[in-house]
């Protein structure tokens, strides 16, 4: 009777009883382990499909002409964010030269926060794939573009529209995977 | 007379060294913490821009107290904040359609705990009050009247 009586439990209740927490095991763990492959320092830009700001600051190689937003008109190009002091930048300058010497693609620099002249040193030492750098030397337009962290690099399609921003060191693979397609793509559209 | 003129200027000098991180009317300097404990750090993305030493914290207290001083309202502010850093630099998210799971998300796991717990509840009293059948009651009696052993 006993035995019966807790079979019959079983029967009813057991596919519920026993598969819920399963079921519920399976939800979280999913959850875990796509949360794995998010990189939570890297927080999407609000700037994303938005013109670039209004800013008007002095160029590094001279201090005399402006670099203003107008500059990213009529061409897809780059902004990276860059500093001397900033040792990462360091680490993806030889990306940024072969990208803007063999693939020939427009790049713009932001000195952010950092002296002239330690600026111009680490030029002059690593060579410049920049064709103008802007001196943000109080980050104020840096704040504009919602920079957080350098380096930080930005895709500007031809109407001077954000399109996509990577946040940390660009890799050869991001830049096979990510960067050249987007520029190929964005070069395509029209004005 | 020396003595009481130099203590005058120590004490102005200090004053004016308390003074210095305010720089802000009295009516702005309550608003300017309340925005900064609102207001996340993403350099340091667990500390607020009033805890983090990073450079951008600072830079960013220096903008909130700029926009203070030139009479923006509290919305203004956070409204900036957001155009540049997005939803994230507020510790807390406006309510909207994609932030609704992280609002809501616990009220309805709460409800949903709630129900199973009276559902097992209603379960557990209705076994307990359930009445023997007459051959069951028969075959409790044999087995308590059994001698012990």
């Amino acid at each position: 009777m006993c035995t019966s009586a807790r079979l019959l439990l079983s029967r009813n209740l057991g596919m519920s009883k026993y598969l819920l927490p399963v079921i519920l095991f399976f939800i979280l763990t999913s959850f875990l382990f796509v949360g794995l492959y998010r990189d939570p320092t890297e927080v999407s830009s609000p700037l994303l499909g938005k013109p670039v700001p209004q800013f008007s600051l002095p160029r590094l190689a001279d201090s005399e002409a402006v670099f203003s937003q107008d500059e990213f008109l009529g061409k897809v190009s780059l902004l990276n964010v860059w500093a001397s002091w900033c040792v990462a930048c360091r680490e993806e300058h030889p990306v940024l030269t072969e990208l803007a010497h063999r693939h020939e693609v427009i790049l713009y620099g932001l000195n952010y926060k950092d002296d002239t002249a330690d600026a111009r040193q680490y030029l002059i030492e690593h060579g410049d794939p920049y064709r103008a750098s802007a001196v943000d030397a109080s980050g104020r337009v840096g704040i504009e573009w919602g920079v957080y962290g350098v380096p930080e690099t930005f895709v500007v399609d031809k109407n001077g529209i954000i399109r996509y921003k990577h946040i940390g060191v660009i890799t050869w693979r991001d830049v096979e995977e990510k960067l050249l397609p987007l520029i190929g793509q964005l070069q395509n559209e029209t004005l | 007379m020396r003595k009481a003129c130099c203590l005058v200027a120590v004490f102005l000098l200090c004053a004016g060294v308390l003074a210095q991180p305010g720089a802000l009317a009295p009516e702005h300097e309550a608003r300017y913490y309340a925005l900064l404990d609102e207001l996340r750090c993403l350099v340091c993305q667990n500390q607020t821009i009033a805890e983090s030493d990073a450079h951008l914290a600072k830079d960013l207290r220096d903008e909130v107290k700029k926009m203070l001083q030139a009479g923006a309202t509290d919305s203004e502010i956070t409204e900036f904040m957001v155009n540049r850093y997005g939803d994230f630099v507020l510790y807390r998210p406006p309510v909207k359609p994609r932030t609704w799971l992280l609002w809501f998300g616990p009220l309805v796991f709460l409800v949903i705990a709630l129900a199973a717990l009276a559902q097992v509840v209603r379960k557990q009293k209705s076994a307990g009050s359930a009445a023997l059948s007459e051959a069951e009651q028969a075959k409790v009696d044999s087995i308590l009247s059994r001698p012990e052993e």
